[in-house]
């Protein structure tokens, strides 16, 4: 569409810019202050610059949570991508069976997260879950309260039951755009159904899969609720992902100038890594 | 293989049609011979792409059978069948390079790549793609893009037969007559049985040996396109081929003949018979803008017809009359007089035809022809 | 049908309702029953878990609160985006560009960053607490995405509609409301499906701005333990009671979902 140059259109965007610069650029500023100063209270304020940055790129317990996070946003990408590529490849397209398969999948993605939680912290006990009982029925001994590699399948678990959905729906719209020709074409071509997935398939669903890593990285990365729930971070640290650390650092301790800064790191990372991402898969497309 | 053969063939979208309105394809036979080059015409909606679909395999057809050289292939999958289909949008596969997707059909058969590459270099030769081969398919225009799509159906030596659906309709009008052209020469190099489906007479016309055209789901005749020209075998192929198509008058059985409103038409002895024995709840004569015959002046046994309009077209020039309440036109050559506010014309009776219930009537035996 | 691809699809779609089924098993169990023994369905069918959430205003006010901040989000966000959208879909103006990336990268900021300043900011003008200062705040993440959303659908009506109606006499407000709204109806539903979806199920900035009076449910169901233990009917009546309004929406834009999944922006 062709559009026409007019800066009247700031009117319109006005609201929307306000609101969102309300609910933004106030509090990144004051982010940004804290971030540079000590604060013991109102009025006794000192400048440090770049003091917290460096605490907070130094200290130790950052750096587990960091490497816990990008283990656990990397193992969601590798389980969740194929995954939900796969699924939609199986969805039906048309009929009651499609309405019916599509709304069972989007059930877990309209749960709300300390829900999502709460069924699993009750599913996977051994007392009172249905799964706990079961494994441990089984021989296998799970326990994710006290085992930290129990809980990270766990934590595992539940965000591919939770978000899996979501690529599956990307990708099963993206595969439904594709025209109907290529597929008979692929047909008189004599193509197997490995060769359409790589040839046709696959390079069609480009553009979604694009939305799906971006989101699912983005998302993960910025995880609270559902760990939280179930195990509280523990056994021990072992699922104390950044969320919780930035939060214990901002509400329990109170200490707003290290959580500042670092809130500021967390940001800039996301935003790299995302632009990372986003430049990696549209490289292609620039030839 | 020699021929393909349409026996009883129909076929309806629905699960439980319950009249003609609910069969795409009406009950059809007809046989399409080895190694020619046919155009299937019709409007939008008449059951072309139907008919492609059930010949190549991709649909399988509700009633009837399809055979491919007597040997009936109904259950044969399209990958069984050794025909190639190209689409009206250019279909090639992004990721490969032209070459690769001229190889694609080859490689899924498992030839092995030393013929695979003198294949794909001879259609690139044909096609005229060798400067291209090396390039990414999804980066060139749109009737490259077409004859990468054609040359995957050319490059398997197995093809018996080629299906075109609509293939020029994406094409820039300057460089269709070239593809055309292109296509033309490719039937005459390899000898393959060719179905050309379009929409446009012109295309057809150029292209074909024979036309068959189509309406409403059925076959309504099969010619070379002077056949089709000059012997509609029904009111739509009458309407359909010529431009403008033919006049087309309601008429009323009389003595001797036909008429309407005040004028006569006689017909042959032979034809009245024939008129005679035919059961009909619609009558109708048809005579093309090129033949109806204008006379310089008045003239004894013509007809009086007011000219209410003239379209001068350059190399020839289209009168509107109005001979008895009905609108007639004529294609007038450039070098004959314009007749002023009236026209004498007559219609010459081989031209002449005679449709009952929009099929041609013919006489059994054609005797005296009178003329009028 | 392809067995080969049913049985996976069907193996998967057990995997997402099992633990469901499981949640709504125990909201029907009495809490004996619960901690006495697995039971696959209940022995001792009851409604007391449900007749405790509906007849507790320390339960049910949860829902209440949550349902009233996401519909006010929800139009609060659909009323900004719908100009802005219209806007960057048929204007380029100064500064567009950048506006709209920037209201992207607000997608990808952690709502832990914002938890402090979000908390503060209230505080100070006096909404600590309120349904408003929920909205308000998933307003960050959810403008954004409507904006992205409706812009996409705006594109795909031709310029062309907006001219003719000019034309035809039409002042801006009412084509936008007569004509160009109606167009894109099946956008507004998914963008209001989006909205409400994410609104619904955040739950660390609606906990951190409310304590009382607007606490949503979320909060309600993580304060459950008591001195004698978490009342685990109670928690699972209460889970599937967040789950239903969910249900509801998925099944009025069953239709239009894939359309906007179809766009890519989600």
């Amino acid at each position: 569409m062709r559009k026409v140059q007019n800066n009247k259109a700031w009117w319109l965007v006005l609201p929307v810019f306000l609101l969102v610069a309300f609910s933004a650029i106030i509090p990144m500023m004051t982010v940004v202050n804290y971030s540079l100063q000590d604060i013991f209270d109102q009025s006794n304020r000192y400048f440090v610059g770049t003091d917290w940055f460096r605490q907070v790129l130094q200290d130790p317990r950052l750096h587990d949570s960091l490497l816990r996070q990008f283990i656990y946003s990397g193992c969601v990408l590798l389980i969740e991508i194929p995954l939900g590529i796969a699924i939609a490849l199986t969805m039906p397209t048309k009929g009651r069976w499609s309405s019916l398969c599509l709304i069972v999948m989007t059930i877990p993605l309209l749960i709300p997260f300390n829900v999502v939680g709460t069924i699993w912290q009750i599913f996977g006990r051994a007392d009172i879950g249905l799964m706990g009982y079961a494994l441990n029925k089984v021989g296998i001994s799970y326990n994710y309260a006290a085992n930290a590699s129990d809980a990270w399948v766990t934590v595992l678990v539940i965000d591919v039951w939770h978000w899996t959905s979501l690529v599956a729906l990307l990708c099963y719209s993206g595969l439904r755009a594709i025209p109907d020709v290529y597929y008979q074409a692929a047909r008189i071509d004599r193509a197997s159904g490995w060769a359409v997935f790589r040839h046709i398939q696959l390079p069609k669903m480009k553009s979604v899969l694009l939305i799906a890593v971006m989101l699912r990285f983005m998302d993960s990365f910025m995880i609270y609720t559902e760990p939280f729930v179930l195990t509280g971070g523990g056994p021990g640290n072992s699922t104390t992902f950044l969320s919780q650390t930035l939060t214990t650092m901002a509400l329990g301790q109170f200490d707003l100038g290290p959580a500042a800064a670092f809130s500021l790191v967390y940001f800039l990372i996301i935003l790299l890594v995302s632009w990372v991402f986003y430049t990696a898969m549209t490289h292609g497309e620039k030839n | 293989m020699a021929e393909i053969r349409l026996q009883n063939l129909a076929h309806s979208y629905s699960s439980a049609p319950s009249g003609p309105d609910d069969y795409a394809i009406r009950e059809m036979s007809h046989i399409w011979e080895q190694g020619g080059a046919y155009a299937l015409l019709g409007p939008s909606g008449c059951g072309k792409s139907t008919l492609l679909n059930i010949i190549s395999g991709l649909l399988s057809p509700s009633e009837g059978q399809v055979m491919f050289d007597s040997k009936v292939v109904n259950d044969l999958t399209p990958e069984k069948r050794n025909i190639a289909q190209v689409f009206q949008f250019p279909v090639v596969y992004d990721t490969m390079t032209v070459y690769d997707n001229l190889a694609f059909p080859l490689r899924n058969q498992g030839m092995d790549e030393k013929r695979i590459q003198a294949k794909v270099q001879e259609i690139a030769e044909v096609l005229d793609l060798q400067a291209v081969l090396k390039n990414k398919a999804k980066n060139l225009s749109a009737d490259e893009k077409q004859k990468v799509s054609m040359g995957r159906g050319l490059v398997r030596d197995d093809v018996s037969a080629i299906l075109f659906d609509e293939p020029l309709t994406v094409i820039d009008p300057h460089l269709k007559w070239k593809l055309r052209r292109k296509l033309k020469q490719i039937h005459e190099q390899f000898n393959i049985t060719m179905v050309y489906v379009t929409h446009d007479q012109l295309e057809a016309s150029t292209f074909a040996d024979k036309i068959a055209v189509m309406y409403g789901g059925q076959i309504v005749q099969f010619g070379t396109p002077r056949e089709l020209f000059e012997k509609p075998s029904h009111t739509f192929v009458g309407y359909f081929i010529g431009s403008p198509g033919m006049n087309l008058i309601e008429v009323t059985p009389q003595d001797g003949g036909v008429g309407f409103g005040d004028i006569h038409l006689p017909l042959s002895k032979g034809l009245q018979r024939k008129l005679a024995g035919t059961e009909w709840s619609s009558l109708k004569v048809g005579i093309r803008p090129e033949f109806i015959h204008v006379w310089d002046g008045p003239y004894d046994d013509a007809m009086c017809a007011d000219v209410t309009y003239v379209e001068d077209l350059g190399t020839y020039k289209i009168l509107t009359l109005n001979l008895a309440g009905q609108s007639l036109k004529v294609r007038l050559q450039e070098d004959k007089p314009v007749p002023q506010g009236q026209a004498w014309i007559s219609f010459p009776g081989q031209w002449l035809m005679l449709y009952a219930d929009e099929y041609l009537l013919q006489a059994d035996s054609d005797s005296e022809v009178p003329h009028a | 049908m392809n067995l080969r691809k049913i049985v996976p699809l069907w193996i998967y779609l057990l995997f997402l309702l099992v633990p469901i089924y499981w949640l709504v098993n125990m909201s029907f169990k009495t809490n004996t029953e619960i901690l006495g023994g697995l039971t696959l369905f209940p022995q001792d069918f009851t409604l007391a878990n449900y007749k405790v959430i509906f007849t507790d205003e320390s339960w049910y006010s949860g829902y209440i609160n949550s349902l009233y901040y996401v519909c006010l989000n929800t139009v609060i966000s659909l009323s900004v985006a719908l100009p802005a959208a219209y806007a960057f879909s048929r204007y380029r103006f100064l500064g567009d560009k950048h506006l709209f990336f920037w209201l992207l990268t607000n997608r990808m900021a952690p709502p832990a960053v914002f938890l402090l300043p979000f908390f503060q900011l209230y505080s100070s003008i006096g909404l600590f607490d309120t349904h408003i200062a929920v909205a308000l705040a998933h307003c960050l993440f959810n403008v954004p995405l409507a904006v992205w959303i409706l812009e996409g659908f705006m594109s795909g009506v031709p310029k062309e509609i907006d001219e003719t109606a000019y034309i035809d006499g039409y002042s801006f407000p009412k084509f936008f409301v007569k004509i160009f709204v109606p167009l894109i109806g099946s956008g507004i539903g998914v963008t209001a499906f989006f909205c409400f979806m994410f609104s619904w199920v955040e739950l660390l900035l609606a906990r951190t701005l409310t304590s009382v009076n607007a606490k949503p449910i979320a909060a309600v169901m993580t304060r459950t333990v008591s001195a004698s233990g978490i009342d685990w009917g109670v928690l699972a009546a209460a889970g599937v009671l967040t789950i239903l309004p969910g249900m509801l929406v998925i099944w009025f834009v069953r239709n239009h979902v894939v359309k906007g999944f179809a766009l890519g922006r989600v």
